[in-house]
């Protein structure tokens, strides 16, 4: 009974109570969004590279060349010769290797080149492999295939010719070797969409007139006759291995970083994304705590509400007591009261976030590759919203105290 | 001998609804006020007018009486009971068991509905609940008596008139037989024809249920309908500081 008279109140005050709700379920939304990002975007940045047991480069630190391998952020100190990287895939333990060859950039993309394999073992979001959105996969030395960011960016289409730089934020532009867009790729949401990607060939034969970072006066080698050249590369920048048992990752980790003939580095994806994570995750966190702060901020509003209802509700308390309540029973009521609207609040907050969530997942997929799965609620969730009512309980406690103490006062005669 | 026997005789009379003796109390705090009372009583079954001015020390009095405030020296009984030698949470139980209680006006939670509110005291009080029997007949039998119309009874309190809203205040105070009905100004808010109307109805139900009434008042032309009158400067002295 106490409890329905508690919800019948709540109706009579409908507006007030409606707004303080409403501002609860806003926070709420708001903060189990931002925890929702935050876990999203966390997951899709380990889904940047998945399928590959280990990545392989020149000795440095494992957050370096994940960083420029994967992520196509800073340089590499050193290249990886060729023979060690044929000493590597000859492995009986190797179940496929792809070398990566960094250094030349298209405007402001990257551009890499690889093998043919890349685009069958390259997996990003639990195993998605690359699809393309237009054209083929390149099969001619001056073919190139983009990312989706590339194409947007720069308005390419697939047979656009374009220019390849060499180094990177350069003007040395490689004029003499224009390349033709054969393909260009589905979005993905990882760095693939800002790279341009051409044959390992490609990027010798682009070299060709070039000895030590600079052009060679007067010397430019026709198209047709690099086509005839041994184009075989005599380094790599780094390369994306696949064993045939996880159980030989190991293995072949300790046995690559003990190689003799060269300083090489193999690293496990997943652990320097996470290392990695620990350093970018930072920021996550602030931002939960700031949107955590809404959430106290909707409470104070609700407590600051309960307190200027109070005078009006001395009459309602002096019956409540001549009928025989206890001043604690007055207490309760009012923790009651506050408790339920911070339920509502905190359920319908919740429910706020799941029609967020399908509205806007479509839309950060495409446009952030950002994939936000819909789940049900989870435990985590479930202790967020039993923290807003508890914390609702607790913030009303004041204004529940001071009713407590005016109800003790006035008795059940209120001078109206 | 003869006395004793006398005095055996007279105990056997049932003891007064309410006893107050020998009472003083002051409000704490800045204000002066002070009431002292040597001795009230209401008996079973008696109607007693109380007649005061307002600053009169009136409310005080039924605050004293209700137990929602301690007087800081005498004996207030209720029912037999001293209540001053109660908890405060045993006192609140009591006042649920033992007193109906009806205000000038706002009775009614409004946002409740009319049988919430005449069941209210039933919640605070186990033993007047099982008096009152099947409390949702003993309700709809009340606002029957009372001449309220069948349908309020699910109706939201503020959705009735003043005059609707008062006689349901008394059935709330009558529900479960309590043996005392305190009523502070109940007709004040009602026009001269619902006064007499309210107070038949009040008298009416009063004595089926065998009920004591204390009624407090500044008007005096009500009291020829009382079985007796007080006069609030009679009983109780009242000091206050000058302002």
């Amino acid at each position: 009974m106490i409890l329905r008279l508690a919800i019948a109140s709540l109706f009579a005050r409908a507006l007030t109570v409606g707004m303080t709700i409403l501002a609860i379920a806003l926070s709420v939304a708001l903060y189990l969004g931002v925890e929702k990002v935050r876990t999203g975007a966390k997951s899709s940045f380990a889904d940047t590279i998945s399928g590959t047991d280990l990545i392989v480069g020149a000795r440095s630190g494992s957050v370096q060349l994940l960083l420029y391998s994967v992520f196509r952020i800073g340089n590499a100190t050193n290249n990886v010769t060729w023979q060690s990287y044929q000493d590597i895939a000859a492995r009986s333990d190797v179940e496929w290797i792809v070398p990566i060859s960094l250094g030349d950039s298209h405007r402001q993309f990257r551009v890499m080149g690889t093998t043919q394999d890349f685009f069958e073992h390259y997996k990003f979001r639990q195993g998605r492999s690359l699809g393309l959105a237009q054209g083929v996969i390149m099969d001619d030395l001056f073919d190139t295939v983009i990312g989706a960011d590339v194409a947007t960016t720069l308005g390419y289409n697939v047979d656009d010719p374009i220019v390849v730089a060499h180094g990177l934020a350069s003007f040395t532009e490689h004029k003499d070797q224009p390349f033709r867009v054969s393909g260009i790729l589905a979005k993905t949401g990882t760095p693939v969409d800002r790279t341009v990607i051409v044959s390992l060939e490609a990027i010798e034969a682009i070299h060709v007139d070039w000895q030590s970072g600079a052009q060679i006066p007067g010397q430019s080698t026709p198209a047709d006759v690099i086509r005839m050249m041994e184009l075989t590369p005599k380094a790599v920048t780094a390369a994306l291995v696949g064993v045939d048992s996880p159980l030989q990752t190991f293995a072949l980790q300790r046995a690559i970083n003990e190689y003799p003939e060269e300083p090489l580095l193999a690293i496990l994806p997943g652990v320097a994304l996470q290392e990695l994570w620990g350093i970018v995750g930072i920021a996550e966190t602030a931002l939960l705590a700031v949107s955590a702060m809404v959430v106290v901020t909707a409470l104070i509003g609700m407590m600051a509400t309960i307190f200027s209802s109070l005078n009006e509700r001395r009459r309602e308390m002096a019956i409540f007591r001549a009928m025989g309540a206890k001043p604690m029973t007055i207490l309760s009521l009012l923790v009651l009261e506050a408790m339920l609207m911070a339920a509502i609040g905190a359920v319908l907050g919740l429910a706020f976030l799941y029609v967020g969530l399908m509205i806007a997942q479509p839309v950060l997929d495409s446009a952030f590759g950002l994939w936000l799965p819909i789940d049900a609620p989870t435990m985590r969730e479930a202790i967020v919203i039993l923290a807003v009512i508890g914390a609702g309980a607790i913030v009303s406690l004041f204004p529940a105290l001071r009713a407590y103490r005016m109800s003790l006062a006035d008795g059940m005669m209120v001078k109206t | 001998m003869r006395r004793f026997s006398i005095c055996g005789a007279f105990s056997k009379v049932t003891p007064p609804v309410l006893e107050l003796s020998e009472v003083g109390f002051h409000w704490p705090g800045r204000t002066r006020f002070a009431l002292s009372l040597s001795n009230f009583t209401v008996d079973k079954g008696e109607t007693v007018l109380l007649l005061g001015e307002s600053g009169s020390g009136k409310s005080t009095l039924l605050s004293l009486i209700c137990g929602t405030i301690l007087p800081h020296k005498g004996t207030v009984r209720v029912a037999g009971t001293d209540i001053t030698m109660l908890s405060g949470g045993a006192r609140d139980r009591f006042r649920a068991e033992q007193i109906g209680v009806i205000f000038q006006q706002f009775n009614l939670l409004p946002f409740g509905t009319v049988a919430d509110n005449i069941l209210l005291p039933l919640r605070f009080a186990p033993d007047r609940r099982k008096r009152a029997g099947d409390a949702k007949a003993a309700a709809a039998a009340l606002c029957e008596q009372l001449g309220l119309p069948a349908d309020v009874f699910a109706a939201k309190a503020n959705a009735l008139s003043v005059g609707q809203q008062q006689r349901v205040a008394v059935a709330r105070a009558l529900i479960g037989r309590p043996p005392l009905i305190i009523a502070d100004e109940p007709t004040s808010a009602l026009d001269a024809n619902s006064q007499i109307a309210f107070l038949d109805l009040l008298f009416q139900q009063a004595s089926a249920n065998d009920t004591s009434l204390l009624m407090v008042s500044h008007d005096p032309r009500l009291a020829e309908r009382f079985d007796r009158v007080v006069r609030m400067e009679d009983i109780a002295q009242i000091t206050r500081a000058a302002a």
